[in-house]
C-alpha cells in the first residue's frame, strides 16, 4: 500500500533533521521525504498536521513472557501494547522459561512473532545454559537462529572464570555481551536500595556496591577479553562514573537506563508499593538526577522500558515476596517526552535515545531512521495530547506500573510497521 | 500519599507503625492504657468493651509471648479470640496471604492481629481491606519483618513514662542488633515523637542499618561511652542465627563488648532503668545479675503490655 504522511513535523534523529515535510511510503519502505516521487499515487493519506513523525521506537529490553509465563502475558497481548506505544522493534531478554539458550526455541519465538506481523523481534540469547553460569550456550548457532546479543538477564554469573570465558568466546565472533551489573553476593537477599527508606521500612537493602563491584569486574574482563560489552539498566551515579571513566580511557562500552530509573527513586516505594519493586532497585534522588544528566549528555546511550508484565497476584504480596518488574511498552514514548519537557532537552536528542541509538546497540540498520530506503517503521504522535495511565487503558496484560494514575505528555496516533498501519487512535 | 493507618478523618484506623504517628495519638493511647492496668488487679478481670467482636490472631511467624498477651488483652475486653498459626496451616499449602485474609473476612472478623516475617505484610492487608470496601475491619501489627512492632514500642513508652514521668529531658540508649530489629525502629519512632532529646544507639557497625544517623539518633560503638549518664537502657534481643557468622564472630565476643553487665550499667544514672523486649538471652546481651537486678523493669513491661494492647484494641474497635 502506498501511504503519504502529510504535513507532519518529521524528526529523524539519525539524520539530525527536524522539519515539516511529507513522507512517502511504498512496498513497506520509505521512498521519499519532502517532494513526492514521480507518479506516486497514495492509496491512503495520513494527515499529520500538528503531529510529530518519528522512526518507530526501538525498545532494547521488553519481556514478552513467552515461552513459559503466558499467565503473565502473551505475544499477542504484548505486541498489541507495543503497537499502542509506537514501538516497532523489540529486543527480548533471555529469561523466559525455558530460557533462550537453544536455537530451536529462538527460532520458534521468531516464527511466532513473525506470524503476528507486528513489531520486529530481536532475541537476546542466554550467555550460559539455563542462565546457570556454568556452561556456555551455543552462541554461534543462536546467532544463526536470530539472536543479536547475549546476556544473563538479571541472573549474575557467580564464577568469574566462567564469565571471563563466556566473554572470550563471544569476543571470538565479536558478538555483543549485555550484562546487568549486579554482584551476586552483594545483591543477595536484598529488595530495595540500601538507603534511608529501606532502613526505615526494614526492607533488606542492596548496596550501590552491588553495582559498582560488578562493573569493575565486567569492565576489567572486557578489557582483557576484548568483548563488546554493553551494560544494561544502570541504577547509580557511581556506576555511571565508572562507565564514564572507562570511556574516557578509550574503552568501547555502551550502557542504557530504564524509564523507571530515569523518573523514580527509592522514596517512591512509599508504603511498600510493590510496583516499585524493580531490578536493579530504584536508588536515591541523587542517583536518578545523575542518570538523567548522563542520558542527556550521551554518557548513557539508550533509554528502554525494561517492560516486565507481572500478574496481580504476584504483586499483591509483601514487598520482599513480590515479583519485581514493571510494564512499560506503552509508557516509553510518553516518559521520554516527559523527561525532555521536564529537563529542557531538545526532542531530537531525547528521541535519539529510543530510536537511532537503540538501533545501533542492537545492530539494526534498516530501521531507527527515516532515510529513503529504510523500513517504513514509523510512529506518529500528538505532542499536545496526554496519555492517561490506567489499568483499563493499558493493552499490556501486565497492569503493574508505578506510573498508574498519571497523565503523561504525548499520545501515539498511528503506528506503522513496514508500511502497514498497525495502530491508529 | 495516603497514610494507610489513618482513615479519611485522620483517625487511627489500623495500628501498623509508630513511624509518622502524631505525638498526641501516641500520648492518647498511653493515657487510655492507664486505667486498664487496674483491671488486672480486680477479682473479675473483664470489661465489656469488645463484647461480640471477633478478633483473629493471625501469626505467620511463631511467637508465644506476643500472641498470648494479645489474646489476654482481647479476652479481658470480652472479645472472641481465634488463634491461627498460619505458619503451620493454609499458606504452607500454597494459599496466598490475601486469600487467607479474604476467607477470614468471610467469617465476619472485626480485627486482625498480624505477625509476619516480611516487612510490610500488615500494611498490605490494611490496603487490601481498604481497596475492597472492608475498612471497618481493623489491623494491628504484631511485628512485621524488620519494619515495626508498634505495640511493643508503645508498651516501652508506657513503661518509661511510668518510671520517669516525663520524656522531655531523658537520655535513652538502645543497645544491640538495630539492623534486624522491628522493636528498635518502633522505639526510635516513638521516642522521637514524644520529644526525647537524646536517643543513642550502641552496637557494632554490622548491626546498624545504612543511614541510621539520619534517624535522629546518636551512634555509639563504645558501650561504656554510650551508657554514660543515660536514664533508660533498652536492650535488644540478638537472634541465634546472627551470633556466628559474617555479622558477629561469636556470642562470647558480643557479650564481652556489648553485653550489659553491672559494671557497665554503673556508668548510667544511678536511677536508670533497664528494659528488654524478651525473650532474654542471658549471658549474651544481658548478664543475669542485671536482668534480675533492682534496675530491671522487664517483667513490668510484660504487664503493661497487656494494658497497652487493651488500649489499642478498644480504641480501634470499641463501641
Amino acid at each position: 500500500m502506498k501511504i503519504r504522511i502529510s504535513n507532519g513535523r518529521v524528526i529523524d534523529p539519525a539524520n539530525q533533521t527536524d522539519r515539516i515535510e511529507d513522507v512517502f511510503i511504498a512496498e513497506g519502505k520509505i521512498v521519499a521525504r519532502g517532494t513526492s516521487p514521480a507518479g506516486f499515487a497514495a492509496e491512503r493519506i495520513l494527515d499529520a498536521d500538528g503531529l510529530i513523525v518519528i522512526p518507530g521506537l526501538i525498545d532494547i529490553a521488553a519481556r514478552l513472557r513467552e515461552p513459559g509465563f503466558e499467565y503473565r502475558a502473551t505475544l499477542e497481548s504484548e505486541m498489541e501494547a507495543a503497537m499502542a506505544g509506537g514501538v516497532t522493534s523489540l529486543a527480548i531478554p533471555p529469561d523466559t522459561d525455558p530460557v533462550l539458550d537453544e536455537p530451536g526455541l529462538v527460532e520458534m519465538l521468531c516464527y511466532r512473532a513473525k506470524k503476528l506481523n507486528c513489531a520486529h523481534v530481536y532475541p537476546i540469547g542466554a550467555l550460559t545454559l539455563g542462565l546457570a553460569g556454568e556452561r556456555l550456550s551455543e552462541m554461534a548457532e543462536l546467532v544463526e537462529a536470530g539472536c543479536v546479543a547475549f546476556s544473563q538477564a538479571n541472573v549474575p554469573i557467580v564464577d568469574n572464570m566462567v564469565l571471563m570465558r563466556a566473554m572470550q568466546y563471544a569476543a571470538t565472533f565479536d558478538f555483543r555481551v549485555w550484562l546487568q551489573p549486579l554482584a551476586p553476593f552483594l545483591s543477595r537477599g536484598g529488595y530495595a536500595h540500601d538507603g534511608e527508606l529501606a532502613s526505615r521500612l526494614g526492607i533488606p537493602g542492596i548496596p550501590v556496591a552491588a553495582e559498582t563491584v560488578a562493573l569493575f569486574t565486567y569492565l576489567q574482563l572486557a578489557r582483557i577479553t576484548g568483548a563488546r560489552l554493553h551494560i544494561t539498566r544502570l541504577s547509580s551515579a557511581q556506576g555511571l562514573e565508572l562507565i564514564k571513566a572507562a570511556r574516557a580511557d578509550g574503552m568501547n562500552v555502551t550502557c542504557d537506563v530504564s524509564i523507571n530509573h530515569l523518573h523514580l527513586c527509592d522514596l517512591d516505594i512509599g508504603y511498600f508499593n510493590t510496583h516499585c519493586h524493580l531490578v536493579p532497585p530504584l536508588r536515591s534522588q541523587l542517583d536518578r538526577d545523575a542518570l538523567s544528566n548522563g542520558l542527556a549528555e550521551g554518557h548513557i546511550d539508550a533509554l528502554c522500558s525494561d517492560h516486565t508484565p507481572v500478574d496481580d497476584d504476584s504483586k499483591q504480596k509483601p514487598f520482599s515476596e513480590s515479583e519485581p518488574g514493571a510494564t512499560g511498552l506503552e509508557l516509553l514514548l510518553p516518559l521520554t517526552l516527559k523527561w525532555a519537557n521536564d529537563n529542557g532537552i531538545a526532542l531530537t536528542t531525547a528521541l535519539a535515545r529510543i530510536t537511532a541509538n537503540a538501533a545501533r546497540l542492537v545492530g539494526i540498520t534498516k530501521a531507527g531512521h527515516l532515510s529513503p530506503g529504510a523500513r517504513a517503521d514509523i510512529c506518529i504522535f500528538d505532542p499536545a495530547a496526554r496519555t492517561h495511565v490506567s489499568r483499563e487503558k493499558l493493552k499490556s496484560q501486565g497492569k503493574n506500573t508505578p506510573f498508574l494514575g498519571l497523565d503523561l505528555p504525548g499520545a501515539v496516533r498511528y503506528t506503522l510497521v513496514e508500511g502497514r498501519l498497525m495502530f491508529e487512535r | 500519599m495516603h497514610n494507610p493507618q489513618l482513615n479519611k478523618h485522620g483517625e487511627l484506623q489500623h495500628l501498623l507503625t509508630l513511624d509518622g504517628l502524631p505525638r498526641d495519638v501516641i500520648a492518647s493511647i498511653l493515657d487510655h492504657a492507664a486505667p486498664f492496668t487496674e483491671v488486672a488487679e480486680r477479682e473479675v478481670k473483664k470489661l465489656p468493651l469488645l463484647r461480640g467482636k471477633s478478633i483473629f490472631n493471625l501469626f505467620f511467624e511463631n511467637s508465644t509471648r506476643t500472641r498470648t498477651t494479645f489474646e489476654i488483652a482481647a479476652k479481658r475486653l470480652s472479645a472472641d479470640v481465634v488463634n491461627l498459626n498460619v505458619s503451620t496451616s493454609s499458606t504452607s499449602k500454597g494459599e496466598s496471604l490475601l486469600d487467607t485474609v479474604d476467607n477470614l473476612c468471610a467469617m465476619q472478623a472485626d480485627m486482625f492481629v498480624v505477625r509476619h516475617a516480611a516487612s510490610g505484610a500488615p500494611v498490605l492487608i490494611a490496603q487490601h481491606l481498604q481497596a475492597n470496601g472492608r475498612e471497618h475491619i481493623h489491623v494491628v501489627n504484631a511485628g512485621d519483618g524488620r519494619h515495626a512492632h508498634p505495640t511493643q514500642g508503645l508498651l516501652d513508652m508506657y513503661t518509661i513514662r511510668h518510671y520517669k514521668g516525663d520524656f522531655g529531658n531523658l537520655t535513652v540508649a538502645i543497645v544491640g542488633d538495630v539492623l534486624h530489629s522491628r522493636v528498635a525502629r518502633s522505639q526510635i519512632a516513638a521516642l522521637t515523637a514524644l520529644g526525647v532529646p537524646e536517643i543513642r544507639v550502641i552496637g557494632p557497625k554490622t548491626l546498624f542499618p545504612t543511614g541510621i544517623d539520619k534517624m535522629g539518633v546518636r551512634v555509639f560503638h563504645d558501650m561504656r561511652e554510650g551508657l554514660r549518664g543515660v536514664d533508660v537502657v533498652m536492650m535488644l534481643r540478638l537472634q541465634n542465627e546472627r551470633m556466628n557468622g559474617a555479622l558477629l564472630p561469636t556470642p562470647q565476643e558480643f557479650f564481652k563488648v556489648w553485653g550489659l553487665t553491672a559494671e557497665k550499667l554503673a556508668l548510667a544514672k544511678p536511677d536508670a532503668i533497664v528494659m528488654h523486649p524478651g525473650p532474654l538471652n542471658r549471658g549474651i546481651e544481658i548478664d543475669s545479675s542485671v536482668a534480675d537486678g533492682a534496675q530491671a523493669v522487664i517483667l513490668p513491661q510484660v504487664t503493661f503490655g497487656i494494658a497497652v494492647r487493651m488500649a489499642v484494641m478498644s480504641m480501634l474497635a470499641g463501641q
